[in-house]
């Protein structure tokens, strides 16, 4: 079994953050994992990208086929629909609804939450606002880790234990922030759902 | 030991686990985070291994020539275009050969992700006539890397090392091994070995000649060169590097039919490929990058299209590969996928919110109407973003220095007010000898230093240029009444737009040093960076 997951951002949103969390959990679970990051120019305020892919077998490619993607995790709405190619028919989109404006010609927020929302399969969650009644919008990334914890093939436990060891040099608070965070979207996941 | 490891990383690794007593390098994505690795090793600390950035690709590979003339394992790390800065040393170190092992690594950019074009290295490593390795994945580039070493140790000769893009920046899981010491100082067997005079240096380069065979045959038998036979005989496939991943990502829920042939150490063994060529009736050349192993196996004319790949349209002829470029080529029935909806705009890089590149920009942009369009020189680096909008200042962007050099040239040419813009580090980098060219000459032309003091595109490293950018100037001959200090902050855009014209009218070298610390750099860091900076003022 391999899932694959497209993490989606502007340069500077911490989609790495999400990508360490799976990577560690997906490690503690004793599975393989490759995960492709892009540095260097694209970073500054450009459209950033993560493939993670997380088996119980040997993975080869680094990059995810087009149309193998069970779920592509976005920090911002217009970013996730940039990689709709790698979706499967039957993947997920989950995505923060917050935009990240740097562009003149940035699209009109209801025409792609609409456009999202036409997805058989989709989440728009406003994270970074659940973030921010927890007291750190910065953790609007570990929200949405949550919104899509049930579609990782990782447990909880190995998950809550990734982010505590990953936060653990900033402080008990914040790693408690960011667990709180965590189930905060979990939370949405199921209320969505059903 | 197991651990999770991006390319670039588990290269590192693999180095400082070889016994390196140093490591020499300029930033350059996708090969930075190499270097950055044992900067923070802590084990590489306690070692003592050198890991201190250069100046440029060329210091840092002589400098690496230097500890190995030393007896020392040296590697030195670079980006694609890099190595056409250090192609002289490069050139002539396979000539003279080495004494401790020395690897070249090389991290090429397929694609262009960022870099200007997509030059393939293997080519160099072919002209240098050296062994070239080019890992697989992660563990191999561990693995690689200290095989590396023992190799260029064996033959005596430098080893160039391959990377791409998306093996440096993607992570997996890397198992390392027992650490192997350094070597000890220990002079040239021969004293007449590095002493490349046209009398030494032909019978050295007879001994590079003679060498080939042995490093065809290390090639032929190599343990990370493997052959898979399959049964169907209509094609075989070779396959490099990365590329290896893709064809086996095809076949990941099936045996492959075809014979396969991996291929990571060179020079191209030619007993597989004679294998290949007659047991198969056509053979595709996966291989990301140029198409080097197709268009040496293929034949000048290839009319029968027994060889395929990206020469013969099979495989695209630009940009890297991935499993779906690949799948389509061996005939698998890959659906096209949805596309992007017509509602995603582009988001190209940007400049950081108070950028100080951006406060030169607006300057300068200022003054085009009067002085003309089409004659502001760019260069290497963040500033380069000054060629898109909003700002759309920079006319030309081609290479590290050609900035000032390529400004003096226009200017030679009759173009009147040009301006060359090039960063700090680029400056120390390749401007200073174009601009004692231009100096010498007294050419009519106006140099802005946007020092930000750091190489900010890799990620705000430490630039050697930091507080000596004045003296250099000096130094070079610049005239105190002509080299300015201008700090570019939207309170000072007139003063500056004022001061960039009065140098614009003077008919001879101008320097403006345009200095703002990049917004990147910790906070600390600035203050120390400022107080530096004010310190060397007095």
């Amino acid at each position: 079994m391999i899932t694959n997951i497209i993490l989606a951002g502007v340069g500077g949103q911490g989609i790495l953050t999400i990508a360490a969390v799976l990577d560690t959990a997906a490690l503690a679970n004793n599975l393989f994992v490759k995960q492709a990051e892009v540095h260097g120019m694209s970073q500054r305020g450009g459209a950033v990208q993560s493939h993670v892919r997380i088996s119980d077998k040997e993975i080869f490619s680094d990059l995810i086929p087009e149309g193998k993607a069970d779920l592509i995790l976005s920090v911002e709405p217009m970013e996730s629909l940039r990689y709709l190619p790698f979706l499967k028919k039957d993947g997920w989109l989950i995505t923060d609804s917050s935009p990240f404006i740097n562009i003149t010609d940035y699209p009109e927020q209801e025409a792609l939450y609409q456009k999202i929302n036409e997805l058989p399969n989709s989440i728009l969650a406003n994270a970074t606002d659940i973030a921010k009644k927890l007291g750190n919008a910065k953790a609007a990334n570990i929200v949405l880790l949550g919104v899509a914890s049930n579609l990782l093939s990782l447990s909880e436990h190995s998950i809550i234990e990734a982010i505590t060891s990953l936060f653990s040099r900033k402080g008990q608070r914040v790693v408690d922030k960011n667990i709180e965070a965590f189930f905060k979207g979990k939370e949405i996941a199921t209320e969505v759902a059903t | 030991m197991k651990k999770l490891f991006l390319g670039n990383e588990a290269l590192a690794q693999g180095a400082i686990d070889s016994g390196i007593s140093g490591v020499y390098a300029y930033p350059g994505t996708p090969s930075t985070e190499i270097t950055e690795y044992i900067q923070k090793s802590d084990i590489a600390k306690e070692l003592g291994i050198h890991s201190q950035w250069s100046v440029n690709e060329k210091t840092a590979m002589e400098a690496a020539l230097g500890m190995s003339y030393a007896g020392k394992k040296s590697m030195v790390v670079m980006k694609h275009v890099g190595l056409n800065v250090a192609s002289d040393v490069f050139m002539n170190m396979s000539v003279s050969g080495i004494n401790g092992g020395l690897v070249v690594v090389v991290a090429d950019d397929p694609s262009m992700h960022s870099s200007q074009n997509e030059q393939d290295s293997r080519f160099y490593g072919k002209f240098a006539m050296v062994p070239i390795l080019e890992p697989t994945n992660q563990q191999e580039a561990y693995d690689i890397t200290r095989y590396a070493f023992s190799l260029s140790e064996r033959f005596k000769l430098p080893v160039l090392l391959r990377l791409v893009t998306r093996l440096s920046h993607s992570r997996a899981v890397v198992e390392t091994f027992e650490r192997i010491p350094q070597n000890n100082l220990k002079f040239p067997e021969s004293p007449t070995q590095f002493q490349l005079i046209p009398m030494r240096a032909r019978g050295l380069y007879q001994d590079l000649l003679d060498n080939q065979k042995n490093i065809q045959e290390s090639a032929t038998n190599s343990p990370f060169n493997k052959v898979t036979e399959g049964t169907d005989t209509k094609l075989g496939i070779v396959a490099s590097g990365i590329a290896y991943n893709y064809v086996m990502e095809n076949y990941q829920d099936s045996t492959c039919p075809h014979t396969i042939f991996k291929v990571s150490e060179y020079p191209l063994p030619k007993k597989q490929i004679k294998h290949l060529l007659d047991t198969c009736e056509q053979v595709i050349v996966f291989e990301d990058g140029y198409p080097f192993i197709e268009e040496m196996i293929g034949g000048f004319f290839n009319e029968d299209q027994k060889v395929i790949g990206r020469l013969t349209g099979h495989v695209n002829r630009t940009g890297e590969l991935n499993p779906d470029i690949v799948g389509r080529a061996l005939g698998f029935d890959i659906p096209t996928a949805q596309e992007v909806p017509d509602i995603v705009s582009g988001r190209p890089p940007e400049l950081c919110t108070g950028c100080g590149h951006i406060d030169l920009f607006e300057s300068i942009n200022t003054l085009i109407p009067s002085i003309g369009d089409r004659r502001v020189f760019g260069d290497i680096g963040c500033s380069a973003l000054g060629v898109l909008p909003p700002f759309n200042t920079i006319d030309t962007l081609i290479e590290m220095g050609a900035s000032v050099t390529m400004a003096k040239g226009a200017t030679d040419a009759g173009v009147e007010n040009a301006i060359a813009i090039i960063g700090d580090s680029t400056f120390t980098h390749s401007g200073m000898t174009g601009l004692l060219d231009a100096i010498y000459e007294k050419t009519a032309l106006t140099v802005i230093i946007s020092d930000n003091s750091a190489i900010a595109m890799t990620g705000a490293q430490d630039s050697a240029a930091l507080g000596k950018i004045k003296q250099i100037c000096l130094g070079l001959g610049i005239e105190e009444a002509h080299l300015k200090v201008i700090i570019p902050l939207q309170k000072n855009h007139n003063s500056n737009v004022e001061t960039i014209q009065k140098e614009l009218d003077y008919k001879g070298v101008s320097v403006i040093i345009s200095q703002r610390p990049c917004v990147q750099i910790p906070a600390e860091k600035k203050a120390q960076i400022r107080a530096f900076l004010k310190n060397c003022q007095n």
